[in-house]
């Protein structure tokens, strides 16, 4: 039965590529980037087989060479890691596709321990998702923590100091969730997730689970770069070459947001987790400084890639603040965020790799309104893109701000609410001057006007990816109430 | 109150240790000796899951021994965190692998591994 194995061949499709790609690249280097979308594609199909055949019949637990666990490592291919895995492995996909140019501009020659490198650092995401056992949930992080340092060196002149930067706050962060397994284990004799799920409430005053847990959301807070936390983030994101970014930035950090939710939701719970101090509402406010802090930073950036990386840290913290809030509707709306956000970001990120391409910069202030003649479909693209960020219905960012904004209200949470609302306006002051470039030049007033520039569109392979994303976010946003009638299926309590 | 510092030599020895690591990590501004300071850092935790798998009194290690029968569990020492950090190791050697990689690139670019210099000379 090939439905009972699926967890594993997600798995074992990007092992399978991470050794074709080298064994293919030394006799043909081109087919490196082919082979990386063919094994991306495999992946993508089969997650979305298998959230469909977990919609059907439920929840699956594969147990790796038959031991049962908690004795076993397993892996649990239920709603929530399966709906992660489907929008990793989709956004990875058209990231791959898109790649093909900038890799033959911006690391020529280096393309197949490229692509071996994201086909590891997937099989870490992938592997974090759905793995049910902390320990290799520790492995497959380090997994693709290395290949994210090693692709985010391969860039511009700093790009290796900042890859180091993220390496040694990256591996501490890392440490420091070990060390929490390690006082878990000490009380509870156990490392799968649902064994210690079921030990953990009758130790709720325990002193050790308090610090455990404190000791993980420190580590993990890290990867997601949860405010203050975040200080790797912009300059990883910014040096690091478009295609490594457009990989990393959309699903990287929402990874690590997995793991809090695991940890917090599912193997705690809200009552034990707050049962010595109220450690959700710590990480919601954490949260909301975070929407503030990033949103703020990104208006003052003037380099696209920049500006994005710090609006990757604001938008990290709606997911947060949507789980700090443990009701239905924050969780929904962190969820259907985690689907946008990865879309938006993706296709944004491409944006930005196609202007340095054609451009050869990203440089805010240097946009003209010559560009919506030369790149009409790269221009449209971003404007729906934007417009989702800053969040104007019926596009899929409005939706999940919405959820968010009822989950508070459900609270009676008005501070979380207002830190939403005026995020929403910081976002679009941020986009809003790079529309207002493009389209919105008034030649009366003396502004110069290209007319003579002509049609420059980037090729093919990278707009349809970006087109397909950018209408995408459309179709969430028509569909949402579907998504968000399953993710609150989800919801554990 | 002593008994709580005799008692957990171990603990506090690892405590003492990650202290060193993140001294190191923090507030050194050599790039190398950041990476010495991580690399003791991953080691306290891994003497800590050491400390936890031992046992006193009349234990062996695990291996099947006659004088012990295999159900008595409890005069065997606990195998699982020796194993886990066995992979924990592996880890940090393959961190430590990039992280000199890495040094070695900024190195080239820069000619210097200062932070403060290199920070200078990004900007």
């Amino acid at each position: 039965m090939i439905e009972s194995h699926l967890p594993a061949y997600i798995a074992l499709t990007f092992v399978l590529f991470s050794v074709l790609i080298p064994a293919f690249g030394v006799w043909k280097s081109e087919l490196s980037q082919p082979l990386a979308v063919i094994g991306s594609g495999i992946a993508a199909t089969f997650s979305i087989f298998g959230f469909l055949n977990y919609l059907n019949d439920g929840a699956l637990r594969y147990y790796f060479g038959g031991w049962e666990p908690p004795v076993g490592i397993e892996f649990v291919y239920d709603g929530l890691s399966g709906f992660f895995v489907m929008v990793i492995n989709v956004v990875a996909f058209f990231v791959l596709i898109h790649s093909h140019h900038i890799a033959k501009r911006e690391f020529p020659g280096k393309e197949m321990p490229y692509y071996a490198m994201t086909m590891l650092m997937l099989l870490g995401f992938n592997g974090m998702v759905l793995t049910g056992d902390l320990f290799n949930l520790y492995v497959f992080l380090e997994i693709s923590s290395l290949s994210a340092y090693a692709l985010i060196a391969i860039g511009d002149k700093p790009a290796p100091f900042a890859a180091f930067r993220y390496l040694i706050i990256g591996t501490a962060g890392g440490t420091l969730y070990l060390l929490g397994v390690g006082f878990l284990y000490t009380v509870t004799g156990t490392l799968n997730i649902i064994d210690m799920a079921a030990m953990l409430p009758e130790l709720f005053d325990n002193n050790a689970v308090f610090t455990a847990l404190i000791l993980m959301i420190v580590g993990i807070g890290v990867k997601a770069a949860l405010f203050p936390m975040h200080g790797w983030l912009p300059d990883a994101y910014t040096y690091a070459s478009s295609s490594s970014s457009a990989l990393i930035a959309p699903i990287g950090t929402k990874v690590a947001a997995y793991i809090l939710f695991r940890i917090i939701l599912w193997l705690f719970g809200v009552d034990i987790a707050d049962a010595v101090a109220p450690l959700t509402t710590i990480v919601g406010i954490l949260a909301a400084i975070g929407i503030l802090y990033g949103s703020i930073m990104a208006i003052a950036q003037k380099e696209m890639k920049r500006m994005l990386a710090y609006s990757s840290v604001s938008q990290i913290g709606y997911i947060i603040m949507g789980l700090s809030l443990a009701n239905p509707w924050g969780f929904a709306g962190a969820l259907l965020h985690v689907l946008n956000h990865a879309v938006m970001k993706a296709c944004l990120f491409m944006i930005s790799g196609q202007m340095r391409l054609k451009e050869g910069h990203s440089d805010i202030t240097k946009f003209d309104d010559s560009y919506r003649k030369k790149y009409p479909w790269t221009m449209a693209a971003f404007t729906i893109a934007a417009l989702s960020m800053v969040g104007l219905p019926p596009l899929a960012g409005f939706f999940s701000k919405w959820y968010l904004v009822l989950g508070t209200i459900d609270n009676s949470n008005w501070i979380f609410l207002a830190v939403i609302l005026i995020s929403s306006l910081l976002n679009a002051v941020y986009f809003f001057r790079i529309l207002e470039k493009v389209y919105l030049m008034n030649p009366s007033k003396g502004q110069k006007v290209s007319a003579d520039a002509e049609q420059n569109e980037s090729p093919l392979s990278m707009m349809l990816p970006t087109g397909i994303l950018a209408v995408g976010l459309i179709v969430i946003g028509f569909a949402n109430a579907v998504v968000v009638t399953i993710l609150l299926g989800i919801y554990p309590l | 109150m002593l008994d709580f510092f005799t008692g957990h030599y171990a603990y506090w020895f690892s405590i003492i240790l990650l202290c060193v690591g993140l001294y190191g990590i923090l507030f050194k501004k050599n790039l190398v000796k950041k990476t010495i300071g991580l690399a003791i850092f991953q080691g306290s935790v891994v003497l800590f899951f050491v400390s936890i798998a031992s046992k006193t009194g009349d234990v062996t290690v695990t291996v099947l021994d006659s004088n012990f029968p295999v159900d008595q569990v409890s005069n065997y020492l606990n195998p699982l965190p020796h194993t886990l950090m066995l992979t924990a190791i592996v880890v940090g050697v393959a961190t430590l692998g990039v992280a000199f990689t890495l040094l070695i690139a900024i190195y080239n670019r820069y000619q210097t591994l200062d932070e403060k210099e290199l920070i200078d000379k990004i900007q």
